[in-house]
């Protein structure tokens, strides 16, 4: 084993940066779109659950090539930012960002969905029948009792964000500080044959995965488990 | 038949139907705006469905519902006030309390959102239902009865217009089960607000109701005040169930040596077992259709305790051939009397005859 370099620093910070925005952001897009997933009765409910869990089964190298021509120059994402005059998102931060949670998206709100289906409807009329209006429902009924959900939803769409790949690979390029962050450090050590870098950083990674999934079992309260 | 009138302040309107599988509603029904109604009828009648459209969680029903000058359901004029807009205290035959709040914060959840209105006596009621020592309890750790305690008293506290019950007894044991039923009976003592109860169980209603909705495979049969409705003959077999008479009178005096309670009403006296109530007190006893038997002449080497004299207004059939409901009135209160066919025919009973009630007292409750 090796010490960290300056550039895997760098590369950890990133990963950190980037699991972070992706796991609030998500978190925020994917509480109002798990809620609407577990109380609607449109028929689109099951089309909208099936696009949520593609990232699932597809391979992260389809997602990331489509994002790829659909946010580049030539991509219809792409031609109406140029047109905003915004800069274009492949190979930058934010491409990896919007990349990452369209990855991770399931990782979210399936965990949030299941949370917010087993708290049932008993809770929900009584607070109806208590003056509370929907807002009101969904702020101090659903997502305390969600909780444990919530944690489970944040712990995975973290850890998951934290080792993709082949997303990265596809729209992030690996540019230092921007887009290279540790998966594909790993990768450029392997490929270096710098076995005793790759193998810091591997060991970080799993070390941190594995504490994530045991952080996740003991904040779950032991008498419900609506997850 | 009387009912709630159009203007009648608190007074509720229903004609409202809904379709669950194959049971088909109808609830047609004006209750009064004071006092206790009964929503009584077998399991599956459609009570609880009911219940749930008055209070506005069942989306699909359809039809008109006012509750006094306010109008909650129109679906000619796509009228649907959602439940946070109605004001009705709902609470459900297993009560959904909110389990990552304690009691304390059960309560405060509808005492804040009702703005904390002081002449709710909040610590009162809290008192009356026995919560002072449950406050700092998370709910997960209450037992059935205080379920339901903490549930009533935060619809309470949501300061409704009207009050809904889903058998709150049913889930209880014995013990519990008379506790909470003395305490409602305290409140409908003075709950300004009407009530709506729903039940099976023909004594809950006796206690606590003043007017009673008779319910059978999701159509209302009959409804009216309590004893007249109860005392009718031509209930279905259903519900002849709660055919007897509900008899409201004053306690006029104990007997502690024989362990008697006096009861008078306006169609006489009732001995009743056990010392219950004060002297001058109101109480109520349920006479069943099969504890009375009939004689034309005042017994004298009987052992029934209790002779009512009464005059026949109607005989009817009952739910077996071999038997007739006898109705009577003594002075203004109706009495029912199950008898068999050919006791009838041997006192040549006929509307208008003459006839002594014998009540055993120990037929009327400890």
């Amino acid at each position: 084993m090796a010490g960290l370099s300056p550039e895997d620093l760098e590369a950890f910070g990133l990963t950190l940066r980037l699991a972070g925005a992706v796991t609030v952001l998500l978190l925020l897009l994917g509480a109002p779109l798990a809620w609407w997933l577990a109380r609607t009765r449109s028929p689109l409910q099951r089309l909208v659950a099936a696009v949520v869990a593609l990232p699932l089964v597809l391979p992260p190298t389809v997602l990331g090539f489509y994002l790829l021509l659909l946010l580049g120059p030539q991509g219809g994402v792409g031609q109406l930012m140029s047109r905003l005059g915004l800069s274009l998102l492949p190979f930058t931060f934010g491409g990896l960002v919007v990349g990452s949670m369209l990855y991770s998206l399931p990782f979210v709100v399936q965990p949030l969905h299941n949370a917010f289906e087993a708290i049932g409807e008993g809770p929900l009329e009584a607070a109806a029948c208590l003056r509370a209006g929907p807002l009101d429902r969904f702020w101090s009924i659903a997502l305390p009792m969600a909780t444990p959900g919530i944690v489970t939803a944040a712990v995975l769409g973290f850890a998951h964000t934290v080792g993709e790949f082949g997303v990265v690979l596809m729209i992030g390029g690996n540019i230092p500080g921007q887009t290279r962050v540790l998966s594909m450090r790993i990768y450029d050590h392997v490929e270096a044959s710098e076995y005793a870098q790759a193998h810091t950083l591997s060991l970080l990674l799993l070390a941190f995965s594995f504490a994530a999934l045991l952080a996740m079992t003991l904040l779950r309260p032991r008498v419900r488990a609506n997850v | 038949m009387s009912g709630a009138s159009v203007d009648e302040p608190r007074g509720l309107v229903a004609a409202l139907t809904q379709s669950r599988g194959a049971l088909k509603i109808a609830f047609d029904a004006a209750l009064p705006g004071r006092g206790v109604t009964a929503l009584f009828g077998p399991s599956g009648a459609g009570k609880t469905s009911c219940l749930r459209m008055i209070a506005g969680l069942d989306r699909q029903a359809v039809g008109e519902l006012r509750f006094g000058a306010e109008t909650w359901q129109d679906s000619r004029r796509r009228i649907f006030v959602p439940p946070h807009w109605r004001k009705v205290g709902y609470v459900a035959q297993a009560p959904s309390l909110f389990e990552h709040l304690d009691v304390a914060g059960n309560l405060d959840f509808a005492w804040r959102r009702a703005g904390a209105p002081a002449r709710l006596d909040r610590d009162g009621l809290i008192d009356q239902f026995g919560l002072g020592g449950l406050l700092s309890r998370r709910v997960g750790a209450l037992s059935g009865g205080e379920r339901q305690r903490v549930a009533i008293v935060r619809a309470l506290l949501s300061d409704p217009s009207l009050l809904l019950l889903d058998e709150p007894l049913s889930g209880l044991d014995g013990a519990a089960r008379e506790d909470l039923l003395g305490r409602l009976e305290a409140l409908h003592a003075r709950l300004a607000i009407p009530m709506i109860y729903v039940s099976h169980a023909i004594d809950e209603v006796a206690r606590l109701a003043n007017h009673i909705v008779l319910l059978d495979a999701g159509q209302v049969v009959t409804q009216g005040p309590l004893n007249a409705t109860v005392t009718r003959l031509d209930l279905p077999p259903a519900l002849i169930e709660a055919a007897g008479a509900v008899i409201e009178g004053a306690v006029t005096a104990h007997d502690p040596a024989d362990h008697l309670t006096e009861l008078t009403f306006d169609g006489g006296t009732l001995f009743l077992p056990g010392d219950r109530a004060r002297v001058g007190q109101r109480l109520r006893c349920r006479v069943a259709a099969r504890d009375v038997a009939l004689t034309t002449e005042r017994q004298s080497g009987g052992s029934a305790l209790n002779q009512l004299a009464c005059r026949v207004v109607a005989i009817g059939d009952a739910d077996h051939p071999s038997q007739c409901l006898v109705q009577l009135a003594a002075g203004g209160t109706m009495l029912l009397a199950r008898i068999t066919r050919r006791s009838s025919r041997t006192l040549d009973l006929q509307p208008g005859s003459h006839v002594w009630a014998q009540v055993k007292a120990t037929a009327l409750g400890a």
